[in-house]
């Protein structure tokens, strides 16, 4: 138990529950602007799966990691505007769209991968992003250490929460996206412009999705390998109902979510001889599980999920 | 440009879709291939001379096709019945695992009877991995598309630890891996020197049950009232989460025995890449055959052969194999797209 305790207290663990948190701050919160404008976004796995290569692609070409970031958001951006041709125009199935995007935008990547670097034994790296400490707050103890010397990416997810959450509950564009997510015949008497508002969350969304998986590449680790995302996409799905569709609590369960993770790894260290680690990597997908089981029946989901907007058949 | 609600959805299209679908993603495609500078013409000549050449290249695709009619069933029936089964893969494996265990030594019978018994265990492990899904979804309202999607890394995390723990061949060296199935356990190869075996039948069987199922009994009919209005199914006393459970068993089974044909007819023993995405590809499948259980043998084989010939082309051409997963998965899109315009129209003003 003290042992238990000094690791708990670690500022190191802290430190990690915030880099394995920050892909899924930035995922989930990006799937919930899809949700909450009634599209589920299945295509979040590929979709982090291409950013990561993209951005580290751009980087290991030459450019600076932030063009790396922008390049990632653009073509995830991009990415959603197809779902989104799809599913909100088309009204098409959600469900078979984002799988189909996830299975496109993976192997796409790993084509474009290995089409560029043919021969490569040992994936090649670029120097990521380092840690920015910010002057004054980094010297406090424990505190300083563990939230102010992130990297930047990381402040970004953390300062992404608050924004999310007051452009969805504060402003005109926010309950325009809610109205659309909800009752799209009502946001359309109003001359809100369902299709629109629509796409343009799936959009964004699929940015931040698309910023979540070049973390990985340009922060977390500094190069680019075949099932880097790990289901991270899925588990933020899952994240986003644990959540209730809020930014605030999809804060939440991403940190508590990461924190067991990070605990994970720890206990593979300490008991690493007696349990295979196999069992240590289920924990992550066995716990978003769980966390489904337990908050499922009480999810109060957006009402006009999964459902399209078709203006003129109505009867 | 602008979209227009047919009155009816246009039945040309949507007979068109599936050839449509494939036209415009190899079309798409072509791009891809350019840009690797390979010439697109040649490609595509290598590509169909790889599925379809000779004797050997049809048999390897039919080869191919096997396992993902199987899953293409197993997807199909549960969407059918609106139960997004993604967890195929997890099935397959779950399917192999349960054959695994039963078929390597620890369990004697002489050869079809040990063939049958395999094949029902995994069916039932395959169904068994749906049905968890399926109860959480009816009973707790849990998503069954996270569920089946995170069971498919339990699983293989299952397998993982078990091929270098208790299964693991001692005489096998390098990667983990299974012991061999037994003999009596081992389904026949159909034209000798070829890979063809005797699961191609039971998948066209199972192709054909499936038909005769959905197409002429009341549990197919159930379960299509299901999919297609669950509330309206409800009022008309049909115990839709009955229906949703069972169709979970058919499902998932269905899968499950993708693995098992996979095992007993080519691979022989149990390794972690057993399946390069069966399930996922399975979705296609289903999708490219329009739900309809004939139609999932012919898209199945026409996806295998693109797996297939993309094999030859790459070796040719050097263009990355995953060219044949980028053309299967834009396929999907494209025939999600020709579904959608046999609702609407584009009118170009």
């Amino acid at each position: 138990m003290p042992e238990f305790l000094s690791l708990i207290g670690a500022a190191s663990f802290w430190i990690a529950t915030l880099r394995i948190g920050t892909p899924l701050i930035l995922g989930t919160l990006g799937e919930v602007l899809c949700e909450r404008a009634g599209v589920l976004n299945l295509g979040i796995e590929g979709i982090m799966t291409l950013g990561a290569m993209a951005g580290w692609m751009v980087v290991y070409q030459g450019s600076g990691l932030w063009w790396g970031v922008a390049f990632a958001a653009i073509l995830g951006a991009g990415v959603g505007l197809v779902h989104s041709l799809l599913t909100v125009r088309l009204g098409v199935s959600q469900h078979v769209t984002g799988i189909g995007i996830t299975l496109l935008t993976t192997n796409t990547a790993y084509f474009v991968y290995r089409m560029a670097l043919p021969q490569v034994t040992s994936p090649p790296k670029i120097i990521p992003f380092y840690p920015w400490p910010i002057p004054g707050l980094s010297g406090l103890p424990l505190v300083g250490e563990i939230l102010f010397n992130q990297p930047p990416l990381t402040y970004l997810s953390l300062a992404l929460v608050p924004l999310v959450a007051y452009a969805l509950y504060q402003t005109p564009l926010g309950l325009a996206l809610r109205m659309v997510g909800e009752n799209p015949y009502a946001a359309a008497s109003q001359g809100i412009p369902v299709y629109a508002v629509r796409t343009g969350a799936v959009m964004v969304g699929s940015a931040l999705m698309a910023v979540a998986g070049a973390f990985l590449t340009l922060s977390a680790f500094d190069a680019f390998f075949f099932n880097i995302v790990n289901g991270r996409g899925w588990i933020c799905i899952a994240l986003v109902v644990f959540a209730g569709w809020d930014p605030w609590r999809a804060l939440g369960g991403a940190l508590l979510f990461a924190g067991f993770d990070a605990l994970q790894l720890r206990l593979q260290q300490i008991w690493g001889s007696q349990v295979p680690y196999q069992f240590f990597l289920m924990l992550p997908y066995l716990l978003s599980i769980a966390a489904l089981i337990i908050i499922s029946r009480h999810a109060k989901a957006p009402r006009a999920l999964l459902i399209p907007f078709r203006p003129r058949e109505r009867v | 440009m602008r979209l227009e609600p047919r009155p009816t959805p246009s039945l040309v299209m949507m007979v068109l879709a599936p050839v449509l679908a494939i036209g415009l993603a190899l079309l798409s495609c072509s791009l891809l291939i350019l840009w690797t500078g390979a010439p697109v013409w040649v490609a595509y000549t290598a590509l169909l001379q790889g599925a379809l050449g000779s004797p050997f290249a049809l048999t390897e695709t039919l080869t191919r096709a096997v396992p993902l009619i199987l899953t293409g069933l197993g997807v199909a029936v549960c969407f059918r019945a609106k139960l997004w089964n993604i967890g195929a893969e997890g099935q397959f494996y779950g399917g192999a695992l349960a054959a695994s265990l039963l078929g390597t030594g620890g369990f004697s019978l002489p050869w079809p009877w040990l063939v049958l018994v395999l094949l029902i265990a995994g069916w039932m492990a395959g169904g068994l991995l749906l049905w968890i899904p399926a109860w959480l979804k009816t009973q707790l309202q849990v998503d069954e598309v996270v569920t089946t999607l995170l069971l498919n890394f339990v699983i293989l995390l299952v397998i993982s630890y078990l091929l270098e723990g208790p299964l693991r061949d001692p005489l096998a060296l390098g990667w983990p891996q299974g012991r061999a199935i037994v003999d009596a356990g081992l389904l026949p190869r159909l034209i000798p020197r070829s890979r063809l075996h005797a699961g191609l039948i039971l998948a066209i069987l199972a192709a054909l049950a499936v038909w005769i199922l959905e197409r002429f009994t009341i549990w197919g009919l159930e379960r299509r009232a299901v999919g297609a209005n669950p509330e309206a199914a409800r009022f008309l006393g049909i115990p839709v989460q009955r229906v949703i459970l069972y169709t979970s068993l058919l499902g998932g089974g269905l899968a499950g025995l993708a693995g098992v044909c996979e095992l007993l007819g080519l691979k022989g023993y149990l390794t972690l890449d057993l399946s390069p995405g069966f399930g996922y590809t399975g979705i296609v499948v289903a999708m490219l055959a329009q739900l309809q259980p004939l139609g999932v043998v012919a898209a199945a084989i026409f996806i295998a052969g693109i797996y297939v010939g993309a094999d030859t082309m790459g070796r040719t051409l050097g263009v990355p194999t995953y060219l044949a997963d980028v053309i299967v998965a834009a396929a999907l899109l494209w025939m999600l797209v020709c579904m959608g315009l046999a609702r609407y129209r584009l009118r170009w003003n």
